[in-house]
This record gives C-alpha cells, structure tokens and sequence, in this order.
C-alpha cells in the first residue's frame, strides 16, 4: 500500500522532541515573559489611531445620520452592508476549525483553534457594529428585542431581518463563552507560571481557580463535546440567515434557493483565509514553527481551496440559472454584472475568488508560507469585492430604468471600512500579547495521544 | 494531632504513574469521594478510576436547550396571536414555520450558557483561593507535573499510615497541605 501512496514528506503535526515542560514554556513565556517589540508597538499605534477614526466616524454619524454615506434610493444597502457580512464571515471560520474539526478528530487543529476563536470572537464583535448604525436611528435598536413596553409593539417574527439578530446575538455569546472557558485551564497555567504578583493576580482571577482535578476535566471535556456540536449548527444557520436577508427580497440577484448555501461557503472560504492571514506571520514572529508546521498551513491552504470551490460553483450557477431561467431582469442583472459600470467588481471577484486559488493545486506553492500569505490576503479582498457586487449590482439597476441609479462610496463609507480592521487588530493585538495564543491543554493531549500511537506495536 | 492537614499531596512526573497511583489508592481502600488527581491536561479514563459515574453538565445542557427554545417559541405565539393580533397580507397570525429560526437560535444559546453554569457549579468554581495553591509543588499541576492528593476527610486517611503509602507509590516528592 505504501508503494503505491506517494511519501509523506511533511513534517508532523507537533515536533517529535517537544513535552509538556516545553509547551508550557514556551507558549505562556509569550504571554508572561516576551518584551513587547516595537513591531507590536507599531501594530498596536496604527490600530489605535483607526480605532480613532473609526470613533469620530461613529460621532459624525450620531449626529449627521445616514446621510454622510454614498447610499441612496436604489442603492439603499451598501458598504455597510458588506462590511457586516464580509466580518460575521470571518468569524464562521474560526467556529468551523474549532468546533467541526474537533468533531472529526483532526488533531493537527490543537494548535489553531485558540486564535481561530480568538479571530471569530473579535470578528463577530466588529460586525455587529454595523447592522446597528446602519438602523438610522441606532439609539432605537433594543426595538428589535421582544419586552412588554408602553408602546405594544413586538418584533416582526416572520421577518429574516428579525432572525438575524436572534442568530448574531447567540453567535456572540456563545463564541465568546466557547472561547472563555476553554481558556480557563490555559490561564491557570498563566497563573502558576507569573514571574509577578500582579501578573498571578490578573490570570488568577480570569482562570477563576482553574486547578485541574480529573472530575473538572471530565464536566469541560463533555461541555466542550456539547458545545462544539452546537457551534457547528450555529455556523450554518447564522450564515443562511445572513443570506435570507437577501433571499426573502423580491430583487433579481437576491432572491435565490442557493444563497443560504453559497454564503455558508463563502463563510468558511473567508474565514480559513483570514486563520492563514494571521497564523503564517504569528508562527514567524512568535517562534511557534513547532505548533504551526508547514503541515498545518498546507492543510488550511488545501481547505481553503476545497470551501473556495463551492463558492465558485456558486458563481457559476447563479449566472446559469438566469439565464435558463429566461427571466428578463435576471438576465439584464447578469449582464450588468459582468459589462455594466460595475464589471470591475465582478472580474475582481473572479480574479481572486476564482482564477488565484487554483494556484493552491501546487504543492510547491502549498508549502510555500509567502504565496499562501498573499493568496489568502487575496481570497479577502475577493470575498469583500463579492459583497459589494451581490449588494450593490443587485440594486442599482433594478425593474424600471427611470429609477436606476449609481452608488459612489463617501470618504465616511471608506473610513468606515477601514476603521473595522483597525478595531479587529486593536482587540487582536492585545490578544496576542495577553492571553495564551495557542491551546496549551490540547496541545498537550496531542502529544500524549502521539506518544500512544507510537508505543502501539 | 496538631495541625489539621488538608490532604497529603503525592507528586509524579507522568500520567501512567497517577493512574497507577490512583488505582492502588482505591484497592487500598481509600473513598473515591476523598481522593483527588490533579493533571496538566484532561486524562482519558482516570475519571472511571475515580469512581466518578455521573456528572450533570449534559442534562443541563438539554433542559437549557428545551426551556430557552420552548419559551421563545411561545414568546412569539403569545405576541403574535395573544397580545397584538394583526393581519398582514392575510398571513395566518401563528406562523409556525417562520418562529423556528429564532427558537433554534436561543435552544443553542441557554444550552451553552447552562451547560457553563453546570461546569463551573460542579468543580465549585470560582474559587481564586484554595489550599493548594499554597503548595510551591503544585504550581506545576497546570504544567508538566501530575498530583494525587488524599484528603485528611477520607475515612482511612492517618498522616503517618497515608504517608508511607503514598511513599510507596515511588512519587517524586509527597507533601502535606495545610488547611487554610
């Protein structure tokens, strides 16, 4: 059989020499004993001064309104929009590493789901920003919420815009309480391993006196069993109800059967990029090449390209299926798409989404850190181009052409955006200097789980 | 006697050794009840060793998932066809299908929330102090090193007797825990 399978030239999924000592070393040490470099500093000034902006931005918009942005009939839904869906997105690959993959036993995820639930955490944070400024009168938002008030008014229950905030509000709290308690046996070792007072006291108090005990392990492994089950449904039913939000409306190019599926997708195509985006320079800057191996990333890259396959299905059945369904403003949609103002877009999309993760079939590029780096920066750019184009060349020339109409983003709308990234790498640049990166407790089951398979005879 | 002893707390640099040591310590008789195993990562079967069968964490799980999904889900009927009746569009006032999605949503929700509750309840957590952490030994129970502790509440616990036999268990260090 081994004749037959090409060699395995990889390296495994953890180096063979390291033990518990030296997991527990080296990982906390990052967290406990690294001197802040000035390329954190760097980091952390740039994304503070976004994070800035971003305030002001959301000052300018409490007080002017909507207004300040590009968006206007038709174009009613636009940057906004997309910077929501393109941040939750992020987030659904996080959850799917952390949750499916501990499912299907994949050991080699031990050493990515912490920062991949980290990502979704902050992910899902930002764009929850976004619905709410974009409700006009954002100070009236607990109006979506279901209390008896004096009003008699109750949320539209049928409406997907309604399920929506059910979704995200569960999303949030559930990644959040994921991700917390999973870290407490990681902080306990933060705790015990402070070389100050005030360091014990602060991971004292966040481990809540994790200690270890058997009977607490086995009530975490079973709650993180349970969990991980439910976050998967959590995935895909968060994200199809983001895609209903465009299905339920009567507007060609939105309303289709196969968006819950083809955003499900995009999700994970996203979110695998944005792991890689983050992970390649992590494992660099913080020495963790024995954590994060050159097999790791040629698995993400390889599930990258698998969930960037069934986007580009998508794509491609959406363009078939308007034409063969012979529905005039479908087809005029398409076509607007592809040649029509927007056509940049699109082929953008295509360049990105389509044309350069088909490099991903090389293995020599797979194992390539820097071309799967850029790649993945790509597959981001492509999937925020995607939700422009699914938003904005769905409206702009919709029934009756009198009412047709471009959209032009504001400097708002691009600081905006921008501003996002600033909060995400704010919040994840404090993670990574403060909290422990990578699974410690897992990783450490991994290696005793390979220390049994290699004493099997 | 003249302090109270907490436990007596066995040190060992590997988990085959604390699951040898926890089974000796139960054919010696000792209760499940009085002896804890302290491991810097989730052991597999030491908790059968320890006699532990049970543990509530799934059951509240489930009844989070029925009574979050269960009341949304009448949240919604009463709110639609109780409280405020309205007619769009000749839509029947129970739309059943369409009160699913956030019913789903909010079973997932109270279920994690529950189940956190039940995981925290269980190990008696929080508690930021505890004899243990008096020990300079055990800081390395979230490490590298593993520990058994037999608490001085176990009915066969004697300091001297308790000490000879963890002894024997050919541990790296065996040291008494002070009560707070």
């Amino acid at each position: 059989m081994s004749a037959v399978l090409p060699r395995d030239t990889l390296p495994p999924v953890i180096a063979p020499d390291e033990t518990n000592a030296s997991i527990s070393a080296k990982i906390s040490d990052a967290a406990l004993r690294r001197p802040t470099g000035w390329l954190w500093i760097a980091g952390f000034g740039l994304a503070l001064l976004l994070c800035g902006l971003l305030f002001v931005g959301i000052c300018w918009l409490l007080y002017a309104g909507l207004g300040i942005f590009g968006l206007n009939i038709p174009v009613a839904w636009s940057f906004f929009i997309a910077n929501y869906v393109w941040w939750i997105a992020i987030g659904m690959g996080g959850t799917f590493i952390s949750a499916a993959m501990y499912l299907t036993r994949q050991g080699w995820r031990n050493s990515i789901n912490r920062f991949a639930e980290a990502m979704t955490v902050f992910a899902v944070s930002v764009s929850g920003i976004f619905p709410i400024l974009h409700l006009g009168r954002p100070w009236f938002f607990y109006w979506l919420f279901p209390y008896p008030d004096v009003m008699n008014l109750w949320p539209q229950w049928r409406s997907s815009l309604e399920w929506d905030f059910w979704a995200i509000l569960a999303y949030l709290i559930v990644s959040i309480v994921y991700w917390y308690i999973g870290m407490l046996p990681d902080l306990a070792t933060l705790r015990d391993r402070a070389p100050t007072l005030a360091q014990a006291r602060f991971y004292g108090l966040l481990s809540l006196g994790w200690r270890g005990e058997a009977r607490h392990w086995m009530r975490l492994e079973q709650f993180n069993l349970i969990t991980a089950g439910l976050a998967v449904t959590l995935v895909f039913s968060v994200h199809s109800m983001v895609a209903l939000d465009f299905s339920e409306g009567l507007v060609p190019g939105w309303h289709e059967t196969i968006f819950p599926p083809f955003f499900v997708a995009g999700a994970l195509f996203s979110g695998f990029a944005m792991v890689l985006v983050l992970g390649i320079p992590l494992r660099k800057w913080f020495g963790f090449e024995a954590y994060l191996t050159e097999r790791h990333i040629v698995n993400m890259a390889k599930m990258m390209l698998a969930a960037g396959l069934f986007v580009d299905y998508s794509y491609f059945s959406e363009i078939f299926t308007a034409f063969y369904s012979m529905d005039k403003y479908d087809v005029a949609m398409t076509m607007h798409r592809v040649v029509g103002p927007y056509a940049w877009v699109f082929w953008g999309t295509v360049l990105f989404n389509v044309l350069l993760i088909q490099l991903l079939w090389f293995p020599r590029i797979r194992r390539n850190a820097a071309a799967v780096f850029v790649i993945a920066l790509g597959v981001l750019i492509g999937m925020w181009l995607e939700r422009f184009m699914l938003i904005v060349t769905s409206l702009y020339e919709d029934f009756l052409p009198s009412a047709w109409g471009m959209f032009w983003p504001t400097l708002w709308d691009i600081l905006f955006l921008i501003g996002s990234i600033g909060l995400f790498f704010f919040m994840f640049l404090l993670f990574a200097r403060l909290l422990p990166m990578l699974s410690m407790f897992e990783l450490r089951k991994l290696v005793a789980s390979q220390r049994r398979t290699e004493a099997r005879p | 006697m003249s302090v109270r002893l907490h436990g007596l707390l066995a040190e060992f640099a590997d988990a085959e050794h604390l699951l040898a040591a926890v089974r000796r310590a139960r054919a010696d008789g000792y209760y499940a009840s009085g002896i804890e195993a302290y491991s810097p990562y989730p052991i597999e079967g030491l908790d059968k060793e320890l006699g532990a069968r049970h543990h509530r964490v799934a059951f509240w799980m489930l009844i989070g998932a029925i009574g979050g999904g269960a009341f949304t889900y009448w949240l919604e009927w009463h709110s639609a066809v109780v409280n405020y009746p309205i007619n769009i569009g000749g839509r029947p006032l129970f739309s059943w299908p369409a009160f699913i999605p956030p019913a789903v949503e909010m079973a997932i929700l109270w279920a994690v929330l529950l189940g956190v509750l039940a995981v925290l309840y269980g190990a008696r957590l929080p508690r930021v102090h505890h004899p243990l952490f008096a020990n300079h030994e055990f800081e390395r129970a979230t490490s590298d090193h593993f520990f058994l502790l037999v608490r001085g509440d176990d009915p066969r616990f004697d300091a001297q007797a308790t000490q000879q036999f963890l002894a024997g268990l050919s541990p790296l260090s065996v040291v008494a825990v002070a009560q707070e």
